[in-house]
Parts: C-alpha cells; sequence; structure tokens
C-alpha cells in the first residue's frame, strides 16, 4: 500500500530560527528520509518552498500565497510504501513534523489498472 | 451536584475493573457487561443528586447493571440467555455488599481472559486497559500508535470472540498456571513499553503506560502473592518509574549515567528492592527477575557507588538465554561497552540482522556509541544520523545530536 505524508508545520517559526537551528531541523529531516530509504520504503519525498511562493488557482482567478489556513501550512511531502496503515503511522510519527506540528497520512486511491 | 459526580468518579476508579469482572464472569460477554456498566453510572449520575448517594455505591451500580443485562439477555435471543444464574448470583454478592463484606475481586480472572491464548496477543494489552481500568479506545490507540477506529473495532472483535468461543472466566489449571501467567505478564508489560524503547541501551526513554502497568502488576501481585515472576514484573516497573523525574529534565533526555539520583523516588526503589528480594526467595527465575535485577544494579552503582558493571554484563547473558529478544541483545551490547568491552558489543551488534533493526532506534544509538568508543567515528556518525531519523520525539533526537556533534567536534 502506498501513503502519502502530508507535512504540516508552522513555516514562520522555521525563519526565526538561527541558522545553527536551522542546519538541525533540516538534519533531522535529513535523517529521517535517509532512514526511510534504508527500510526500502521511500518512494519519494520532498520539501517546499515558503508558502508565499504558492498561487491558487480556482474556476479562472488566481490567488497570492500564503493563504489564511491557520498557523500550520503545508511544507512537504514523503511518499511511502507500507505494509499496511499500523506501518504506515509508525513511520508517521518517526517524522519530525510530526513533533514540531502534524503529519497527516493518506492511503493513495488505488484506481487499478 | 459535584459531590455526588466526584463520588461516581471515585467509585468508577476504585470499583469499575471489579464490578466488570464480576459482571463478565457471570456472562462471558465483555461488551454487555460493559453497556450495562456505562448506563449503570449514567443513572447514578441521574439518580444519585436527586436521592442522595447510595450507603455502597457499589452495591446501588451492581443491581442496577444487574437489571440491566438481564433486560439485555431477554431481549436478544442471540446471547446466552445467563439472567438466572446472575439474578441468584447478584443477589449473593448484593447481601454481601450489604454486610459489608469483601465483594469478590475477579479481576485476575479477568486478566487471564484478556491474554487467553485465544486471543491475538497484540490485542491483549489494550484489552486489559480497557476491561480493567476503563481506558477509552482513543486513549489507548494513541498509546499504541494506532488509529482510534481500527483500535475500537479490534477490541469489538476481541470481546466478540470471548463471548462467542466461550473462554472461561476461570483460574487457569495448574499445569498451565506458569505459562498462561507469563501470558498476562507480558501483556502488562507491553502497556509499560508501549510507544517507547530504550535509549542507551539501559534506561525507558519516555514511559507510555508506566502507571497503568504498575497498577495492573501490582494487582496481579496482590492476587497471586508468592509469583516470582509477577514480583520481577512489579520490581522493574517501579525502577523505571522511580527515575521518571530524573530521565527528563527541562524537556532534555538525561541518560541513565548522567542523571541525578537525587532526583530518583527513594520510596519507589525500595518498594522495588523488596519486591525483588521476595521474588529472587521463591527461587523461580524468569525473564522479568533479570530485568529487574538488571536496573536494580544501575540504582546500585549511583547509590552506593559500587562498581556493578560486570554484574550488568552477566545479567544481560543471564537474560539473552532465558528470552533472547533485539531489546536485550542491544542491551547486552551496551552493558559490555561499559565494562570496557567495546570490541565484544560492536561484534554482538553485527551479529543482529540488518532487516531486523531498520527501525529500531535503540539499535543505532548504541552502535554509535561503541563505534565511537573503538574509535570508528566516521561509521559512529553514520550511525547517529540513522538513529536520529528514527526518533520519536525531539528530546531524544536533541540528545543524540549532541552526542553526534561532541564527536564531530573531537576530530
Amino acid at each position: 500500500m502506498k501513503y502519502l505524508f502530508l507535512l504540516y508545520t508552522d513555516e514562520d517559526r522555521f525563519d526565526d530560527r538561527t541558522p545553527e537551528e536551522k542546519s538541525k531541523v533540516v538534519g533531522a529531516y535529513m535523517a529521517y528520509s535517509e532512514a526511510l530509504k534504508k527500510a526500502g520504503v521511500r518512494l519519494a519525498g520532498e520539501p517546499l518552498s515558503h508558502s508565499k511562493a504558492g498561487k491558487r488557482v480556482r474556476s479562472g482567478s488566481v490567488e497570492d500565497g500564503p493563504f489564511a489556513d491557520g498557523k500550520e501550512q503545508l511544507g512537504g511531502y514523503f511518499l511511502i510504501e507500507a505494509a499496511n496503515l499500523d506501518d504506515a503511522l509508525d513511520w508517521a510519527a518517526r517524522c519530525p513534523a510530526a513533533a514540531e506540528g502534524h503529519v497527516e497520512v493518506r492511503p493513495l486511491w488505488d484506481v487499478g489498472g | 451536584m459535584t459531590d455526588v459526580r466526584i463520588v461516581a468518579e471515585e467509585t468508577a476508579r476504585a470499583s469499575y475493573g471489579r464490578l466488570l469482572a464480576w459482571l463478565t464472569a457471570r456472562t462471558r460477554d465483555v461488551a454487555a457487561a460493559e453497556d450495562a456498566l456505562a448506563d449503570a453510572f449514567r443513572a447514578a449520575l441521574e439518580h444519585w443528586p436527586r436521592d442522595g448517594a447510595p450507603a455502597s455505591p457499589e452495591a446501588w451500580l451492581l443491581t442496577t447493571a444487574r437489571r440491566k443485562l438481564i433486560d439485555q439477555a431477554r431481549r436478544s435471543k442471540t446471547r446466552v440467555d445467563a439472567s438466572p444464574a446472575l439474578a441468584m448470583a447478584a443477589e449473593e454478592a448484593e447481601a454481601a455488599l450489604e454486610d459489608e463484606k469483601e465483594f469478590p475481586d475477579e479481576r485476575l480472572k479477568l486478566l487471564f481472559v484478556c491474554a487467553h491464548p485465544a486471543i491475538d496477543p497484540p490485542i491483549r494489552t489494550p484489552l486489559m486497559l480497557q476491561t480493567v481500568l476503563a481506558l477509552d479506545a482513543e486513549r489507548i490507540a494513541s498509546a499504541f500508535l494506532i488509529a482510534p477506529t481500527t483500535m475500537a473495532q479490534r477490541l469489538v472483535r476481541a470481546k466478540r470472540k470471548i463471548r462467542d468461543a466461550g473462554i472461561p472466566f476461570e483460574t487457569p489449571a495448574i499445569e498451565e498456571y506458569p505459562t498462561r501467567l507469563g501470558d498476562v505478564l507480558n501483556a502488562i508489560y507491553a502497556a509499560f513499553t508501549a510507544g517507547w524503547d530504550f535509549a542507551d541501551g539501559a534506561d525507558a526513554r519516555c514511559p507510555g503506560l508506566t502507571r497503568e502497568a504498575i497498577y495492573l502488576a501490582r494487582l496481579t501481585t496482590a492476587m497471586a502473592p508468592d509469583e516470582a515472576e509477577a514480583l520481577g514484573l512489579v520490581a522493574l516497573l517501579l525502577h523505571a518509574e522511580a527515575r521518571r523525574n530524573a530521565r527528563i529534565v527541562d524537556g532534555k533526555y538525561v541518560a541513565l549515567t548522567d542523571q541525578n539520583p537525587a532526583l530518583w523516588d527513594k520510596d519507589l526503589i525500595r518498594e522495588a528492592e523488596h519486591a525483588l528480594a521476595h521474588a529472587w526467595s521463591l527461587k523461580s527465575v524468569g525473564r522479568f527477575q533479570v530485568e529487574a535485577a538488571i536496573q536494580s544494579a544501575h540504582a546500585a552503582s549511583r547509590l552506593s557507588d559500587h562498581d556493578t558493571r560486570d554484574d550488568i554484563v552477566l545479567l544481560y547473558a543471564q537474560l539473552n538465554e532465558l528470552a533472547p529478544s533485539i531489546g536485550s541483545m542491544v542491551g547486552h551490547a551496551a552493558a559490555l561497552a561499559a565494562a570496557d568491552r567495546a570490541e565484544e558489543g560492536l561484534h554482538l551488534l553485527d551479529s543482529i540482522e540488518e532487516a531486523r533493526v531498520v527501525r529500531y532506534q535503540a539499535y543505532w544509538a548504541v552502535r554509535a556509541h561503541i563505534l565511537s568508543l573503538v574509535g570508528s567515528e566516521d561509521a559512529a556518525c553514520d550511525a547517529y544520523q540513522r538513529a536520529i531519523g528514527l526518533c520519536e520525539d525531539d528530546a531524544s533526537r536533541e540528545f543524540l545530536y549532541a552526542k553526534m556533534r561532541a564527536l564531530e567536534a573531537q576530530h
């Protein structure tokens, strides 16, 4: 089963960190990504740039980010292959975003073929 | 209103498990007994404020729950009709309660039912937590990192199995008693380890349901006072609990060797030592006694300045014979390293297949530590990275990160 982890964190708080703290956070994500890879479950994963660089397109209109959706914004994702939901949740709990913000775990919709 | 609520809540805490055990013993239907008891507590909150709290809240709840159960049994043809037996037994129990005699405590039997071989091992602990301690499925789910809906479904399925398979509500026969008690103790231990594992190979990081596990373990020894392993488990859990305030200080994880013993709870340590001494005197060694002895040796080395490092190595060797697991091997390796035998520790870690430790943080943390001791700094840093990638909380991430930075700074 494939699961998408959507990582939500407070991106402004990250910007306020010292360079040392920033490298620690980035290091934690890299270590996590590496652990997923070594366990053979990582299919993809990337951080996103700040939501102020984002745009929303809806029925022909375009909106500039950031979007007022609360303090935690989508800041990255991982796509993993896990045996079942229990396993996926175990991995999600180890994601640094689970301590910093939250991780939404979504099974991919199996459309078949 | 508030007073009555307090009486109801106190009764719930003190008696829930006893009432449920009693009702389940007579119906074999955990879910039905839970429903009836929940109804009885709801009725209490409605009646007591109006009529005043009854002299014996337990008897009142029992009578009410029993009536609900009999009603239910009459309405539902699919359930075994236990109503005549129930009515008779209830009268007995209620009479006993009114005479202020001991209400029969059948919680040990309930624990035996929850840990019955017919019940899947992973659901045994959640069942115990829910039936004896009235923990809700959501809280249990979080402790075990399971989706709440999944946990609720698994609990329902397990209760249905108890009813449909007619799992007997009784103390196991003497020949199977040790194995069955072992199953109960393992399930209690699983509550203790829920959500955490060992860092530094010797000490608990952040306890999962330690207090709940201690409650269940003490309950077991109260009802089976001369079971060495049950006493060993109590001793093990109390040693871990005694260090709670020393383990995380200002949000930072503190390794056992760096903890301030002044922050340890000496009463709990005394109780642990007492239980362990009693256990040893029964001359029936088992894994929990050995694990407790390891924790006891750690405590002694700090409290009385004895060098217990070689004793700890020997105890881990014994533990690996009694109950080999990745955890015990990693602990053994850490103990060897602490006793200036890092090479042997590394050798032991190398003997574990990597596929078994891809998610085991403690393995990588201990490996990193040992590699740094034998002078393989680069490999040690890689192992620290691996461990950091597997952490579940910032306190242990910080702890490992600091160790890694210290190592990098050295060369």
